[in-house]
């Protein structure tokens, strides 16, 4: 049976496709795919949100650090190794260091057992303070020597120099893992704390990559990092980018694939149902805090996974380039306005507001210049120099004002969800 | 005894002045969030749009505070208040009160919240450039060096005006927002308000009327506690940023919609903040021929690059242990 193409979807793509075309043209080929390939990875990043907002209404406001972490380990498990470090005696010193953060953190889950054996309360609480604290100045005198020696000797420790798959598969796992601990702290509670603890954990996973320089170089980045396919050197950048893009693609239609399956299957129809009326489904003996952790748990590894492969495409690892206007809120309005719980409807929105989002500073730049240039020759009026800078704040306001029109009068999106119903 | 002043300098009086500030941000989140049952996550830059109306009115009439021995921020600050109040009330006009009577729910609130903080974020830097100001044009920040009495300390206890007036000020605004809740009819409408609002719209509560206040109270608390900030450091379009996590904190560990749980929130925050990155090498100096390790020359708990982490985990401590907050907050 052939299926019924719809109009209104077929035509926006189409429309879409001309539109990337078009960039192409006036802009360069090299450029649009360039575009193309970026838009492919916030598209990645994108297909995660989607499932925490469109399939489970889980509000994940710190995107941010778990791209952050995407791209750290995929520059950790990639980049070259640094012999230097590991033939020095710091190698084995940092392993002692790591070492007694391992006994930390078992000390510490040891005594928040002891309910177990029955303590009283109010014994418990301060002995917890007191070994928490003890603890943390050991550990943290245990690296602060360690850290600065490699600092100063060799740098930072450098890659591990695996294959690129690897990086992006660890890049995953290490956002997965994350967003456990988060998600197993917030997701009982108000939605709403979850908003403010993802938010606050982005800053922290930023603060961290920005100031761990035996780590990650902090502000000095780390580049290039390898690619998975033959590089511009080799093939010329329009083929590099076009392999690199074929990579993605096939990533995307992994994802998109599982995904489909996934929402079709009973476990979509769980989480919807959980999403729609939590009280009915728990009634009917879902466990609702554990198919919520589920949910955010894969959304972050999918969100670490994009993050990786935008970290090997650009080449670069630099902790100062991770802004939560793009990486988080850019992907929120991919998500919202290509229609939430929408898979094609989310790549759609990820290409079409990532090509807004890039020409949007050229014309808004060329709009402000041409106004400080009438401005100047009818009224002589002085304009700021720093137009630049203020043209891209422009791009703040815009996204916000997206946001809060597409909430008020497109809720669904521009591909509203579609629930399928089984007669 | 020179330690004991250092102490007082950098702890206390710091952590009673950043204190004021969490808390007055808190007290509005928390009393959005009873109301309108949602996280305002815009607070920040309502914050940061009253320390700008203030810099504006300051940049227009700057002789005013030198005539009157004050800083002029200050003085204008009355007009900041009402500017910024009726920003908010009009930013809930425009954008959250649509999405209200469309019946969604909370948390999409919660996100229209978000995309307002990026449209403030954006206009403030569009107009005001990415750059710090100084909130002092024609004046200068007063600084009150305090000598003590006696031989042993030879440092004197430094305090500033903006730290003066923002703590005198908070004891003013507690015991006017204590009077109004407990005694006016509108204060007694918000607590009904807050306990049960179906059950406050039947009985008669004219429930926009005390949406509206809500927004003037919240608007023009944030207006004091931005501009009195920006006056005590500097004005910068990023101050929201460092102002959104800690104030959330504030509320959450006072206890969601208790605006004197948010009090205290505000101050455990702020000094949990100073106290750990105090360096403590300075206090255990005098003890240090009887210390059994040798005394770095710094000693804080966290480094000062990870200040932003305190509120974070003293957030995370509240909601695993204690969910409601110290004074156990009504809504979770």
């Amino acid at each position: 049976m052939l299926m019924k193409l719809p109009m209104k979807e077929t035509l926006m793509i189409v429309a879409l496709a001309v539109a990337v075309l078009l960039l192409m043209q006036v802009m360069g080929t090299a450029y649009g795919v360039r575009v193309l390939v970026e838009a492919s990875c916030y598209a990645i990043i994108a297909l995660g949100l989607t499932i925490q907002w469109g399939y489970a209404g889980l509000f994940n406001a710190g995107i941010m650090g778990f791209v952050a972490i995407g791209g750290f380990s995929a520059m950790l498990l990639t980049f070259p190794v640094n012999q230097s470090f590991w033939e020095s005696e710091l190698s084995g010193e940092l392993g002692v260091a790591v070492l007694k953060l391992v006994a930390a953190v078992a000390l510490v889950y040891a005594v928040l057992q002891l309910h177990r054996i029955k303590v009283p309360r109010s014994i418990r609480l301060p002995i917890t303070l007191i070994v928490m604290a003890t603890l943390y100045l050991w550990v943290v005198n245990g690296f602060a020597p360690v850290t600065q020696g490699i600092v100063s000797q060799h740098g930072f420790i450098g890659g591990l120099g695996l294959p690129v798959w690897a990086g992006w598969l660890v890049g995953g796992i290490l956002a997965g893992t994350v967003a456990y601990f988060i998600g197993h702290i917030c997701l009982g509670l108000r939605s709403d704390y979850l908003a403010i603890a993802t938010l606050g954990v982005a800053e922290i996973i930023k603060a961290f990559l920005k100031n761990s320089d035996w780590l990650t170089r902090g502000t000095l980045t780390v580049s290039p990092l390898p690619w998975p396919v033959p590089g511009a050197s080799e093939v010329g950048f329009v083929m590099a980018r076009a392999l690199y893009l074929s990579v993605t693609a096939v990533l995307i239609a992994i994802i998109f694939y599982l995904l489909h399956r996934a929402y079709n299957g009973p476990w979509g129809r769980m989480m919807r149902a959980i999403r729609d009326n939590e009280l009915s489904s728990s009634a009917m003996g879902k466990d609702v805090n554990q198919r919520r952790l589920e949910v955010f748990v894969l959304g972050c590894i999918l969100m670490g996974i994009g993050g990786a492969a935008l970290a090997t495409f650009n080449g670069i690892f630099d902790p100062n380039g991770y802004l939560p206007l793009n990486h988080t809120f850019l992907i929120w309005v991919m998500v919202i306005l290509g229609g939430p719980g929408n898979n094609l409807g989310t790549i759609f929105g990820a290409v079409f507001v990532y090509v807004i989002w890039v020409m949007s500073e050229p014309v808004a730049l060329f709009i402000l210049n041409s106004i400080s240039y009438l401005g100047d020759m009818w009224f002589a009026w002085e304009a700021p120099s720093d137009f630049s800078s203020r043209a891209l704040q422009a791009r703040v306001f815009t996204i916000g004002l997206i946001i809060t029109l597409v909430l008020r009068y497109a809720p669904k999106g521009l591909f509203p969800e579609k629930v399928q119903h089984h007669h | 005894m020179n330690e004991l002043v250092f102490f007082i300098n950098n702890v206390v009086i710091s952590g009673l002045t950043i204190g004021s500030i969490y808390a007055l941000g808190a007290v509005g989140i928390t009393l959005i969030f009873s109301i309108l049952r949602f996280a305002h996550f815009a607070h920040a830059d309502l914050m940061t749009l009253g320390a700008f109306f203030a810099f504006f009115l300051t940049a227009m009439f700057p002789a005013v505070g030198p005539a009157l021995g004050l800083p002029t921020a200050f003085v204008m600050l009355p007009l900041a208040m009402a500017m910024t109040a009726l920003a908010a009330v009009y930013i809930d006009k425009g954008f959250y009160k649509p999405l209200r009577r469309h019946g969604v729910k909370p948390i999409v609130i919660v996100m229209a919240s978000l995309g307002v903080t990026l449209m403030l974020q954006g206009l403030i830097r569009m107009f005001m450039g990415t750059s710090s100001r100084s909130m002092y044009i024609d004046d200068r920040k007063g600084i009150h060096r305090i000598e003590l009495p006696f031989d042993l300390a030879n440092r004197p206890i430094v305090l500033t005006d903006p730290q003066i007036i923002i703590i005198l000020l908070l004891v003013v605004i507690v015991i006017a927002l204590h009077l109004f809740l407990t005694r006016t009819r509108l204060g007694k409408a918000m607590r009904a308000m807050s306990d049960n609002p179906d059950l406050a719209r039947v009985s008669g509560i004219n429930t926009d009327t005390v949406v509206k206040v809500t927004w003037i109270i919240a608007g023009s608390l944030a207006a004091i506690a931005g501009t009195m900030l920006s006056l005590d450091v500097s004005l910068k379009p990023d101050l929201s940023f460092h102002l959104l996590l800690p104030i959330f904190a504030a509320a959450i560990v006072g206890g969601v919609g208790h605006p004197y749980g948010a009090l205290a929130g505000g101050f455990v925050i702020g000094f949990a903040e100073t106290l750990s990155v105090f360096n403590w090498a300075v206090l255990l100096r005098p003890w240090r021929d009887y210390l059994w390790f040798d005394l770095p020359a710094t000693l804080a708990f966290v480094p000062s690059e990870y200040k932003i982490t305190v509120p974070f985990f003293i957030l995370l401590a509240i909601l695993v242990w204690r969910p409601t907050g110290l004074f156990k907050g009504k809504v979770l």
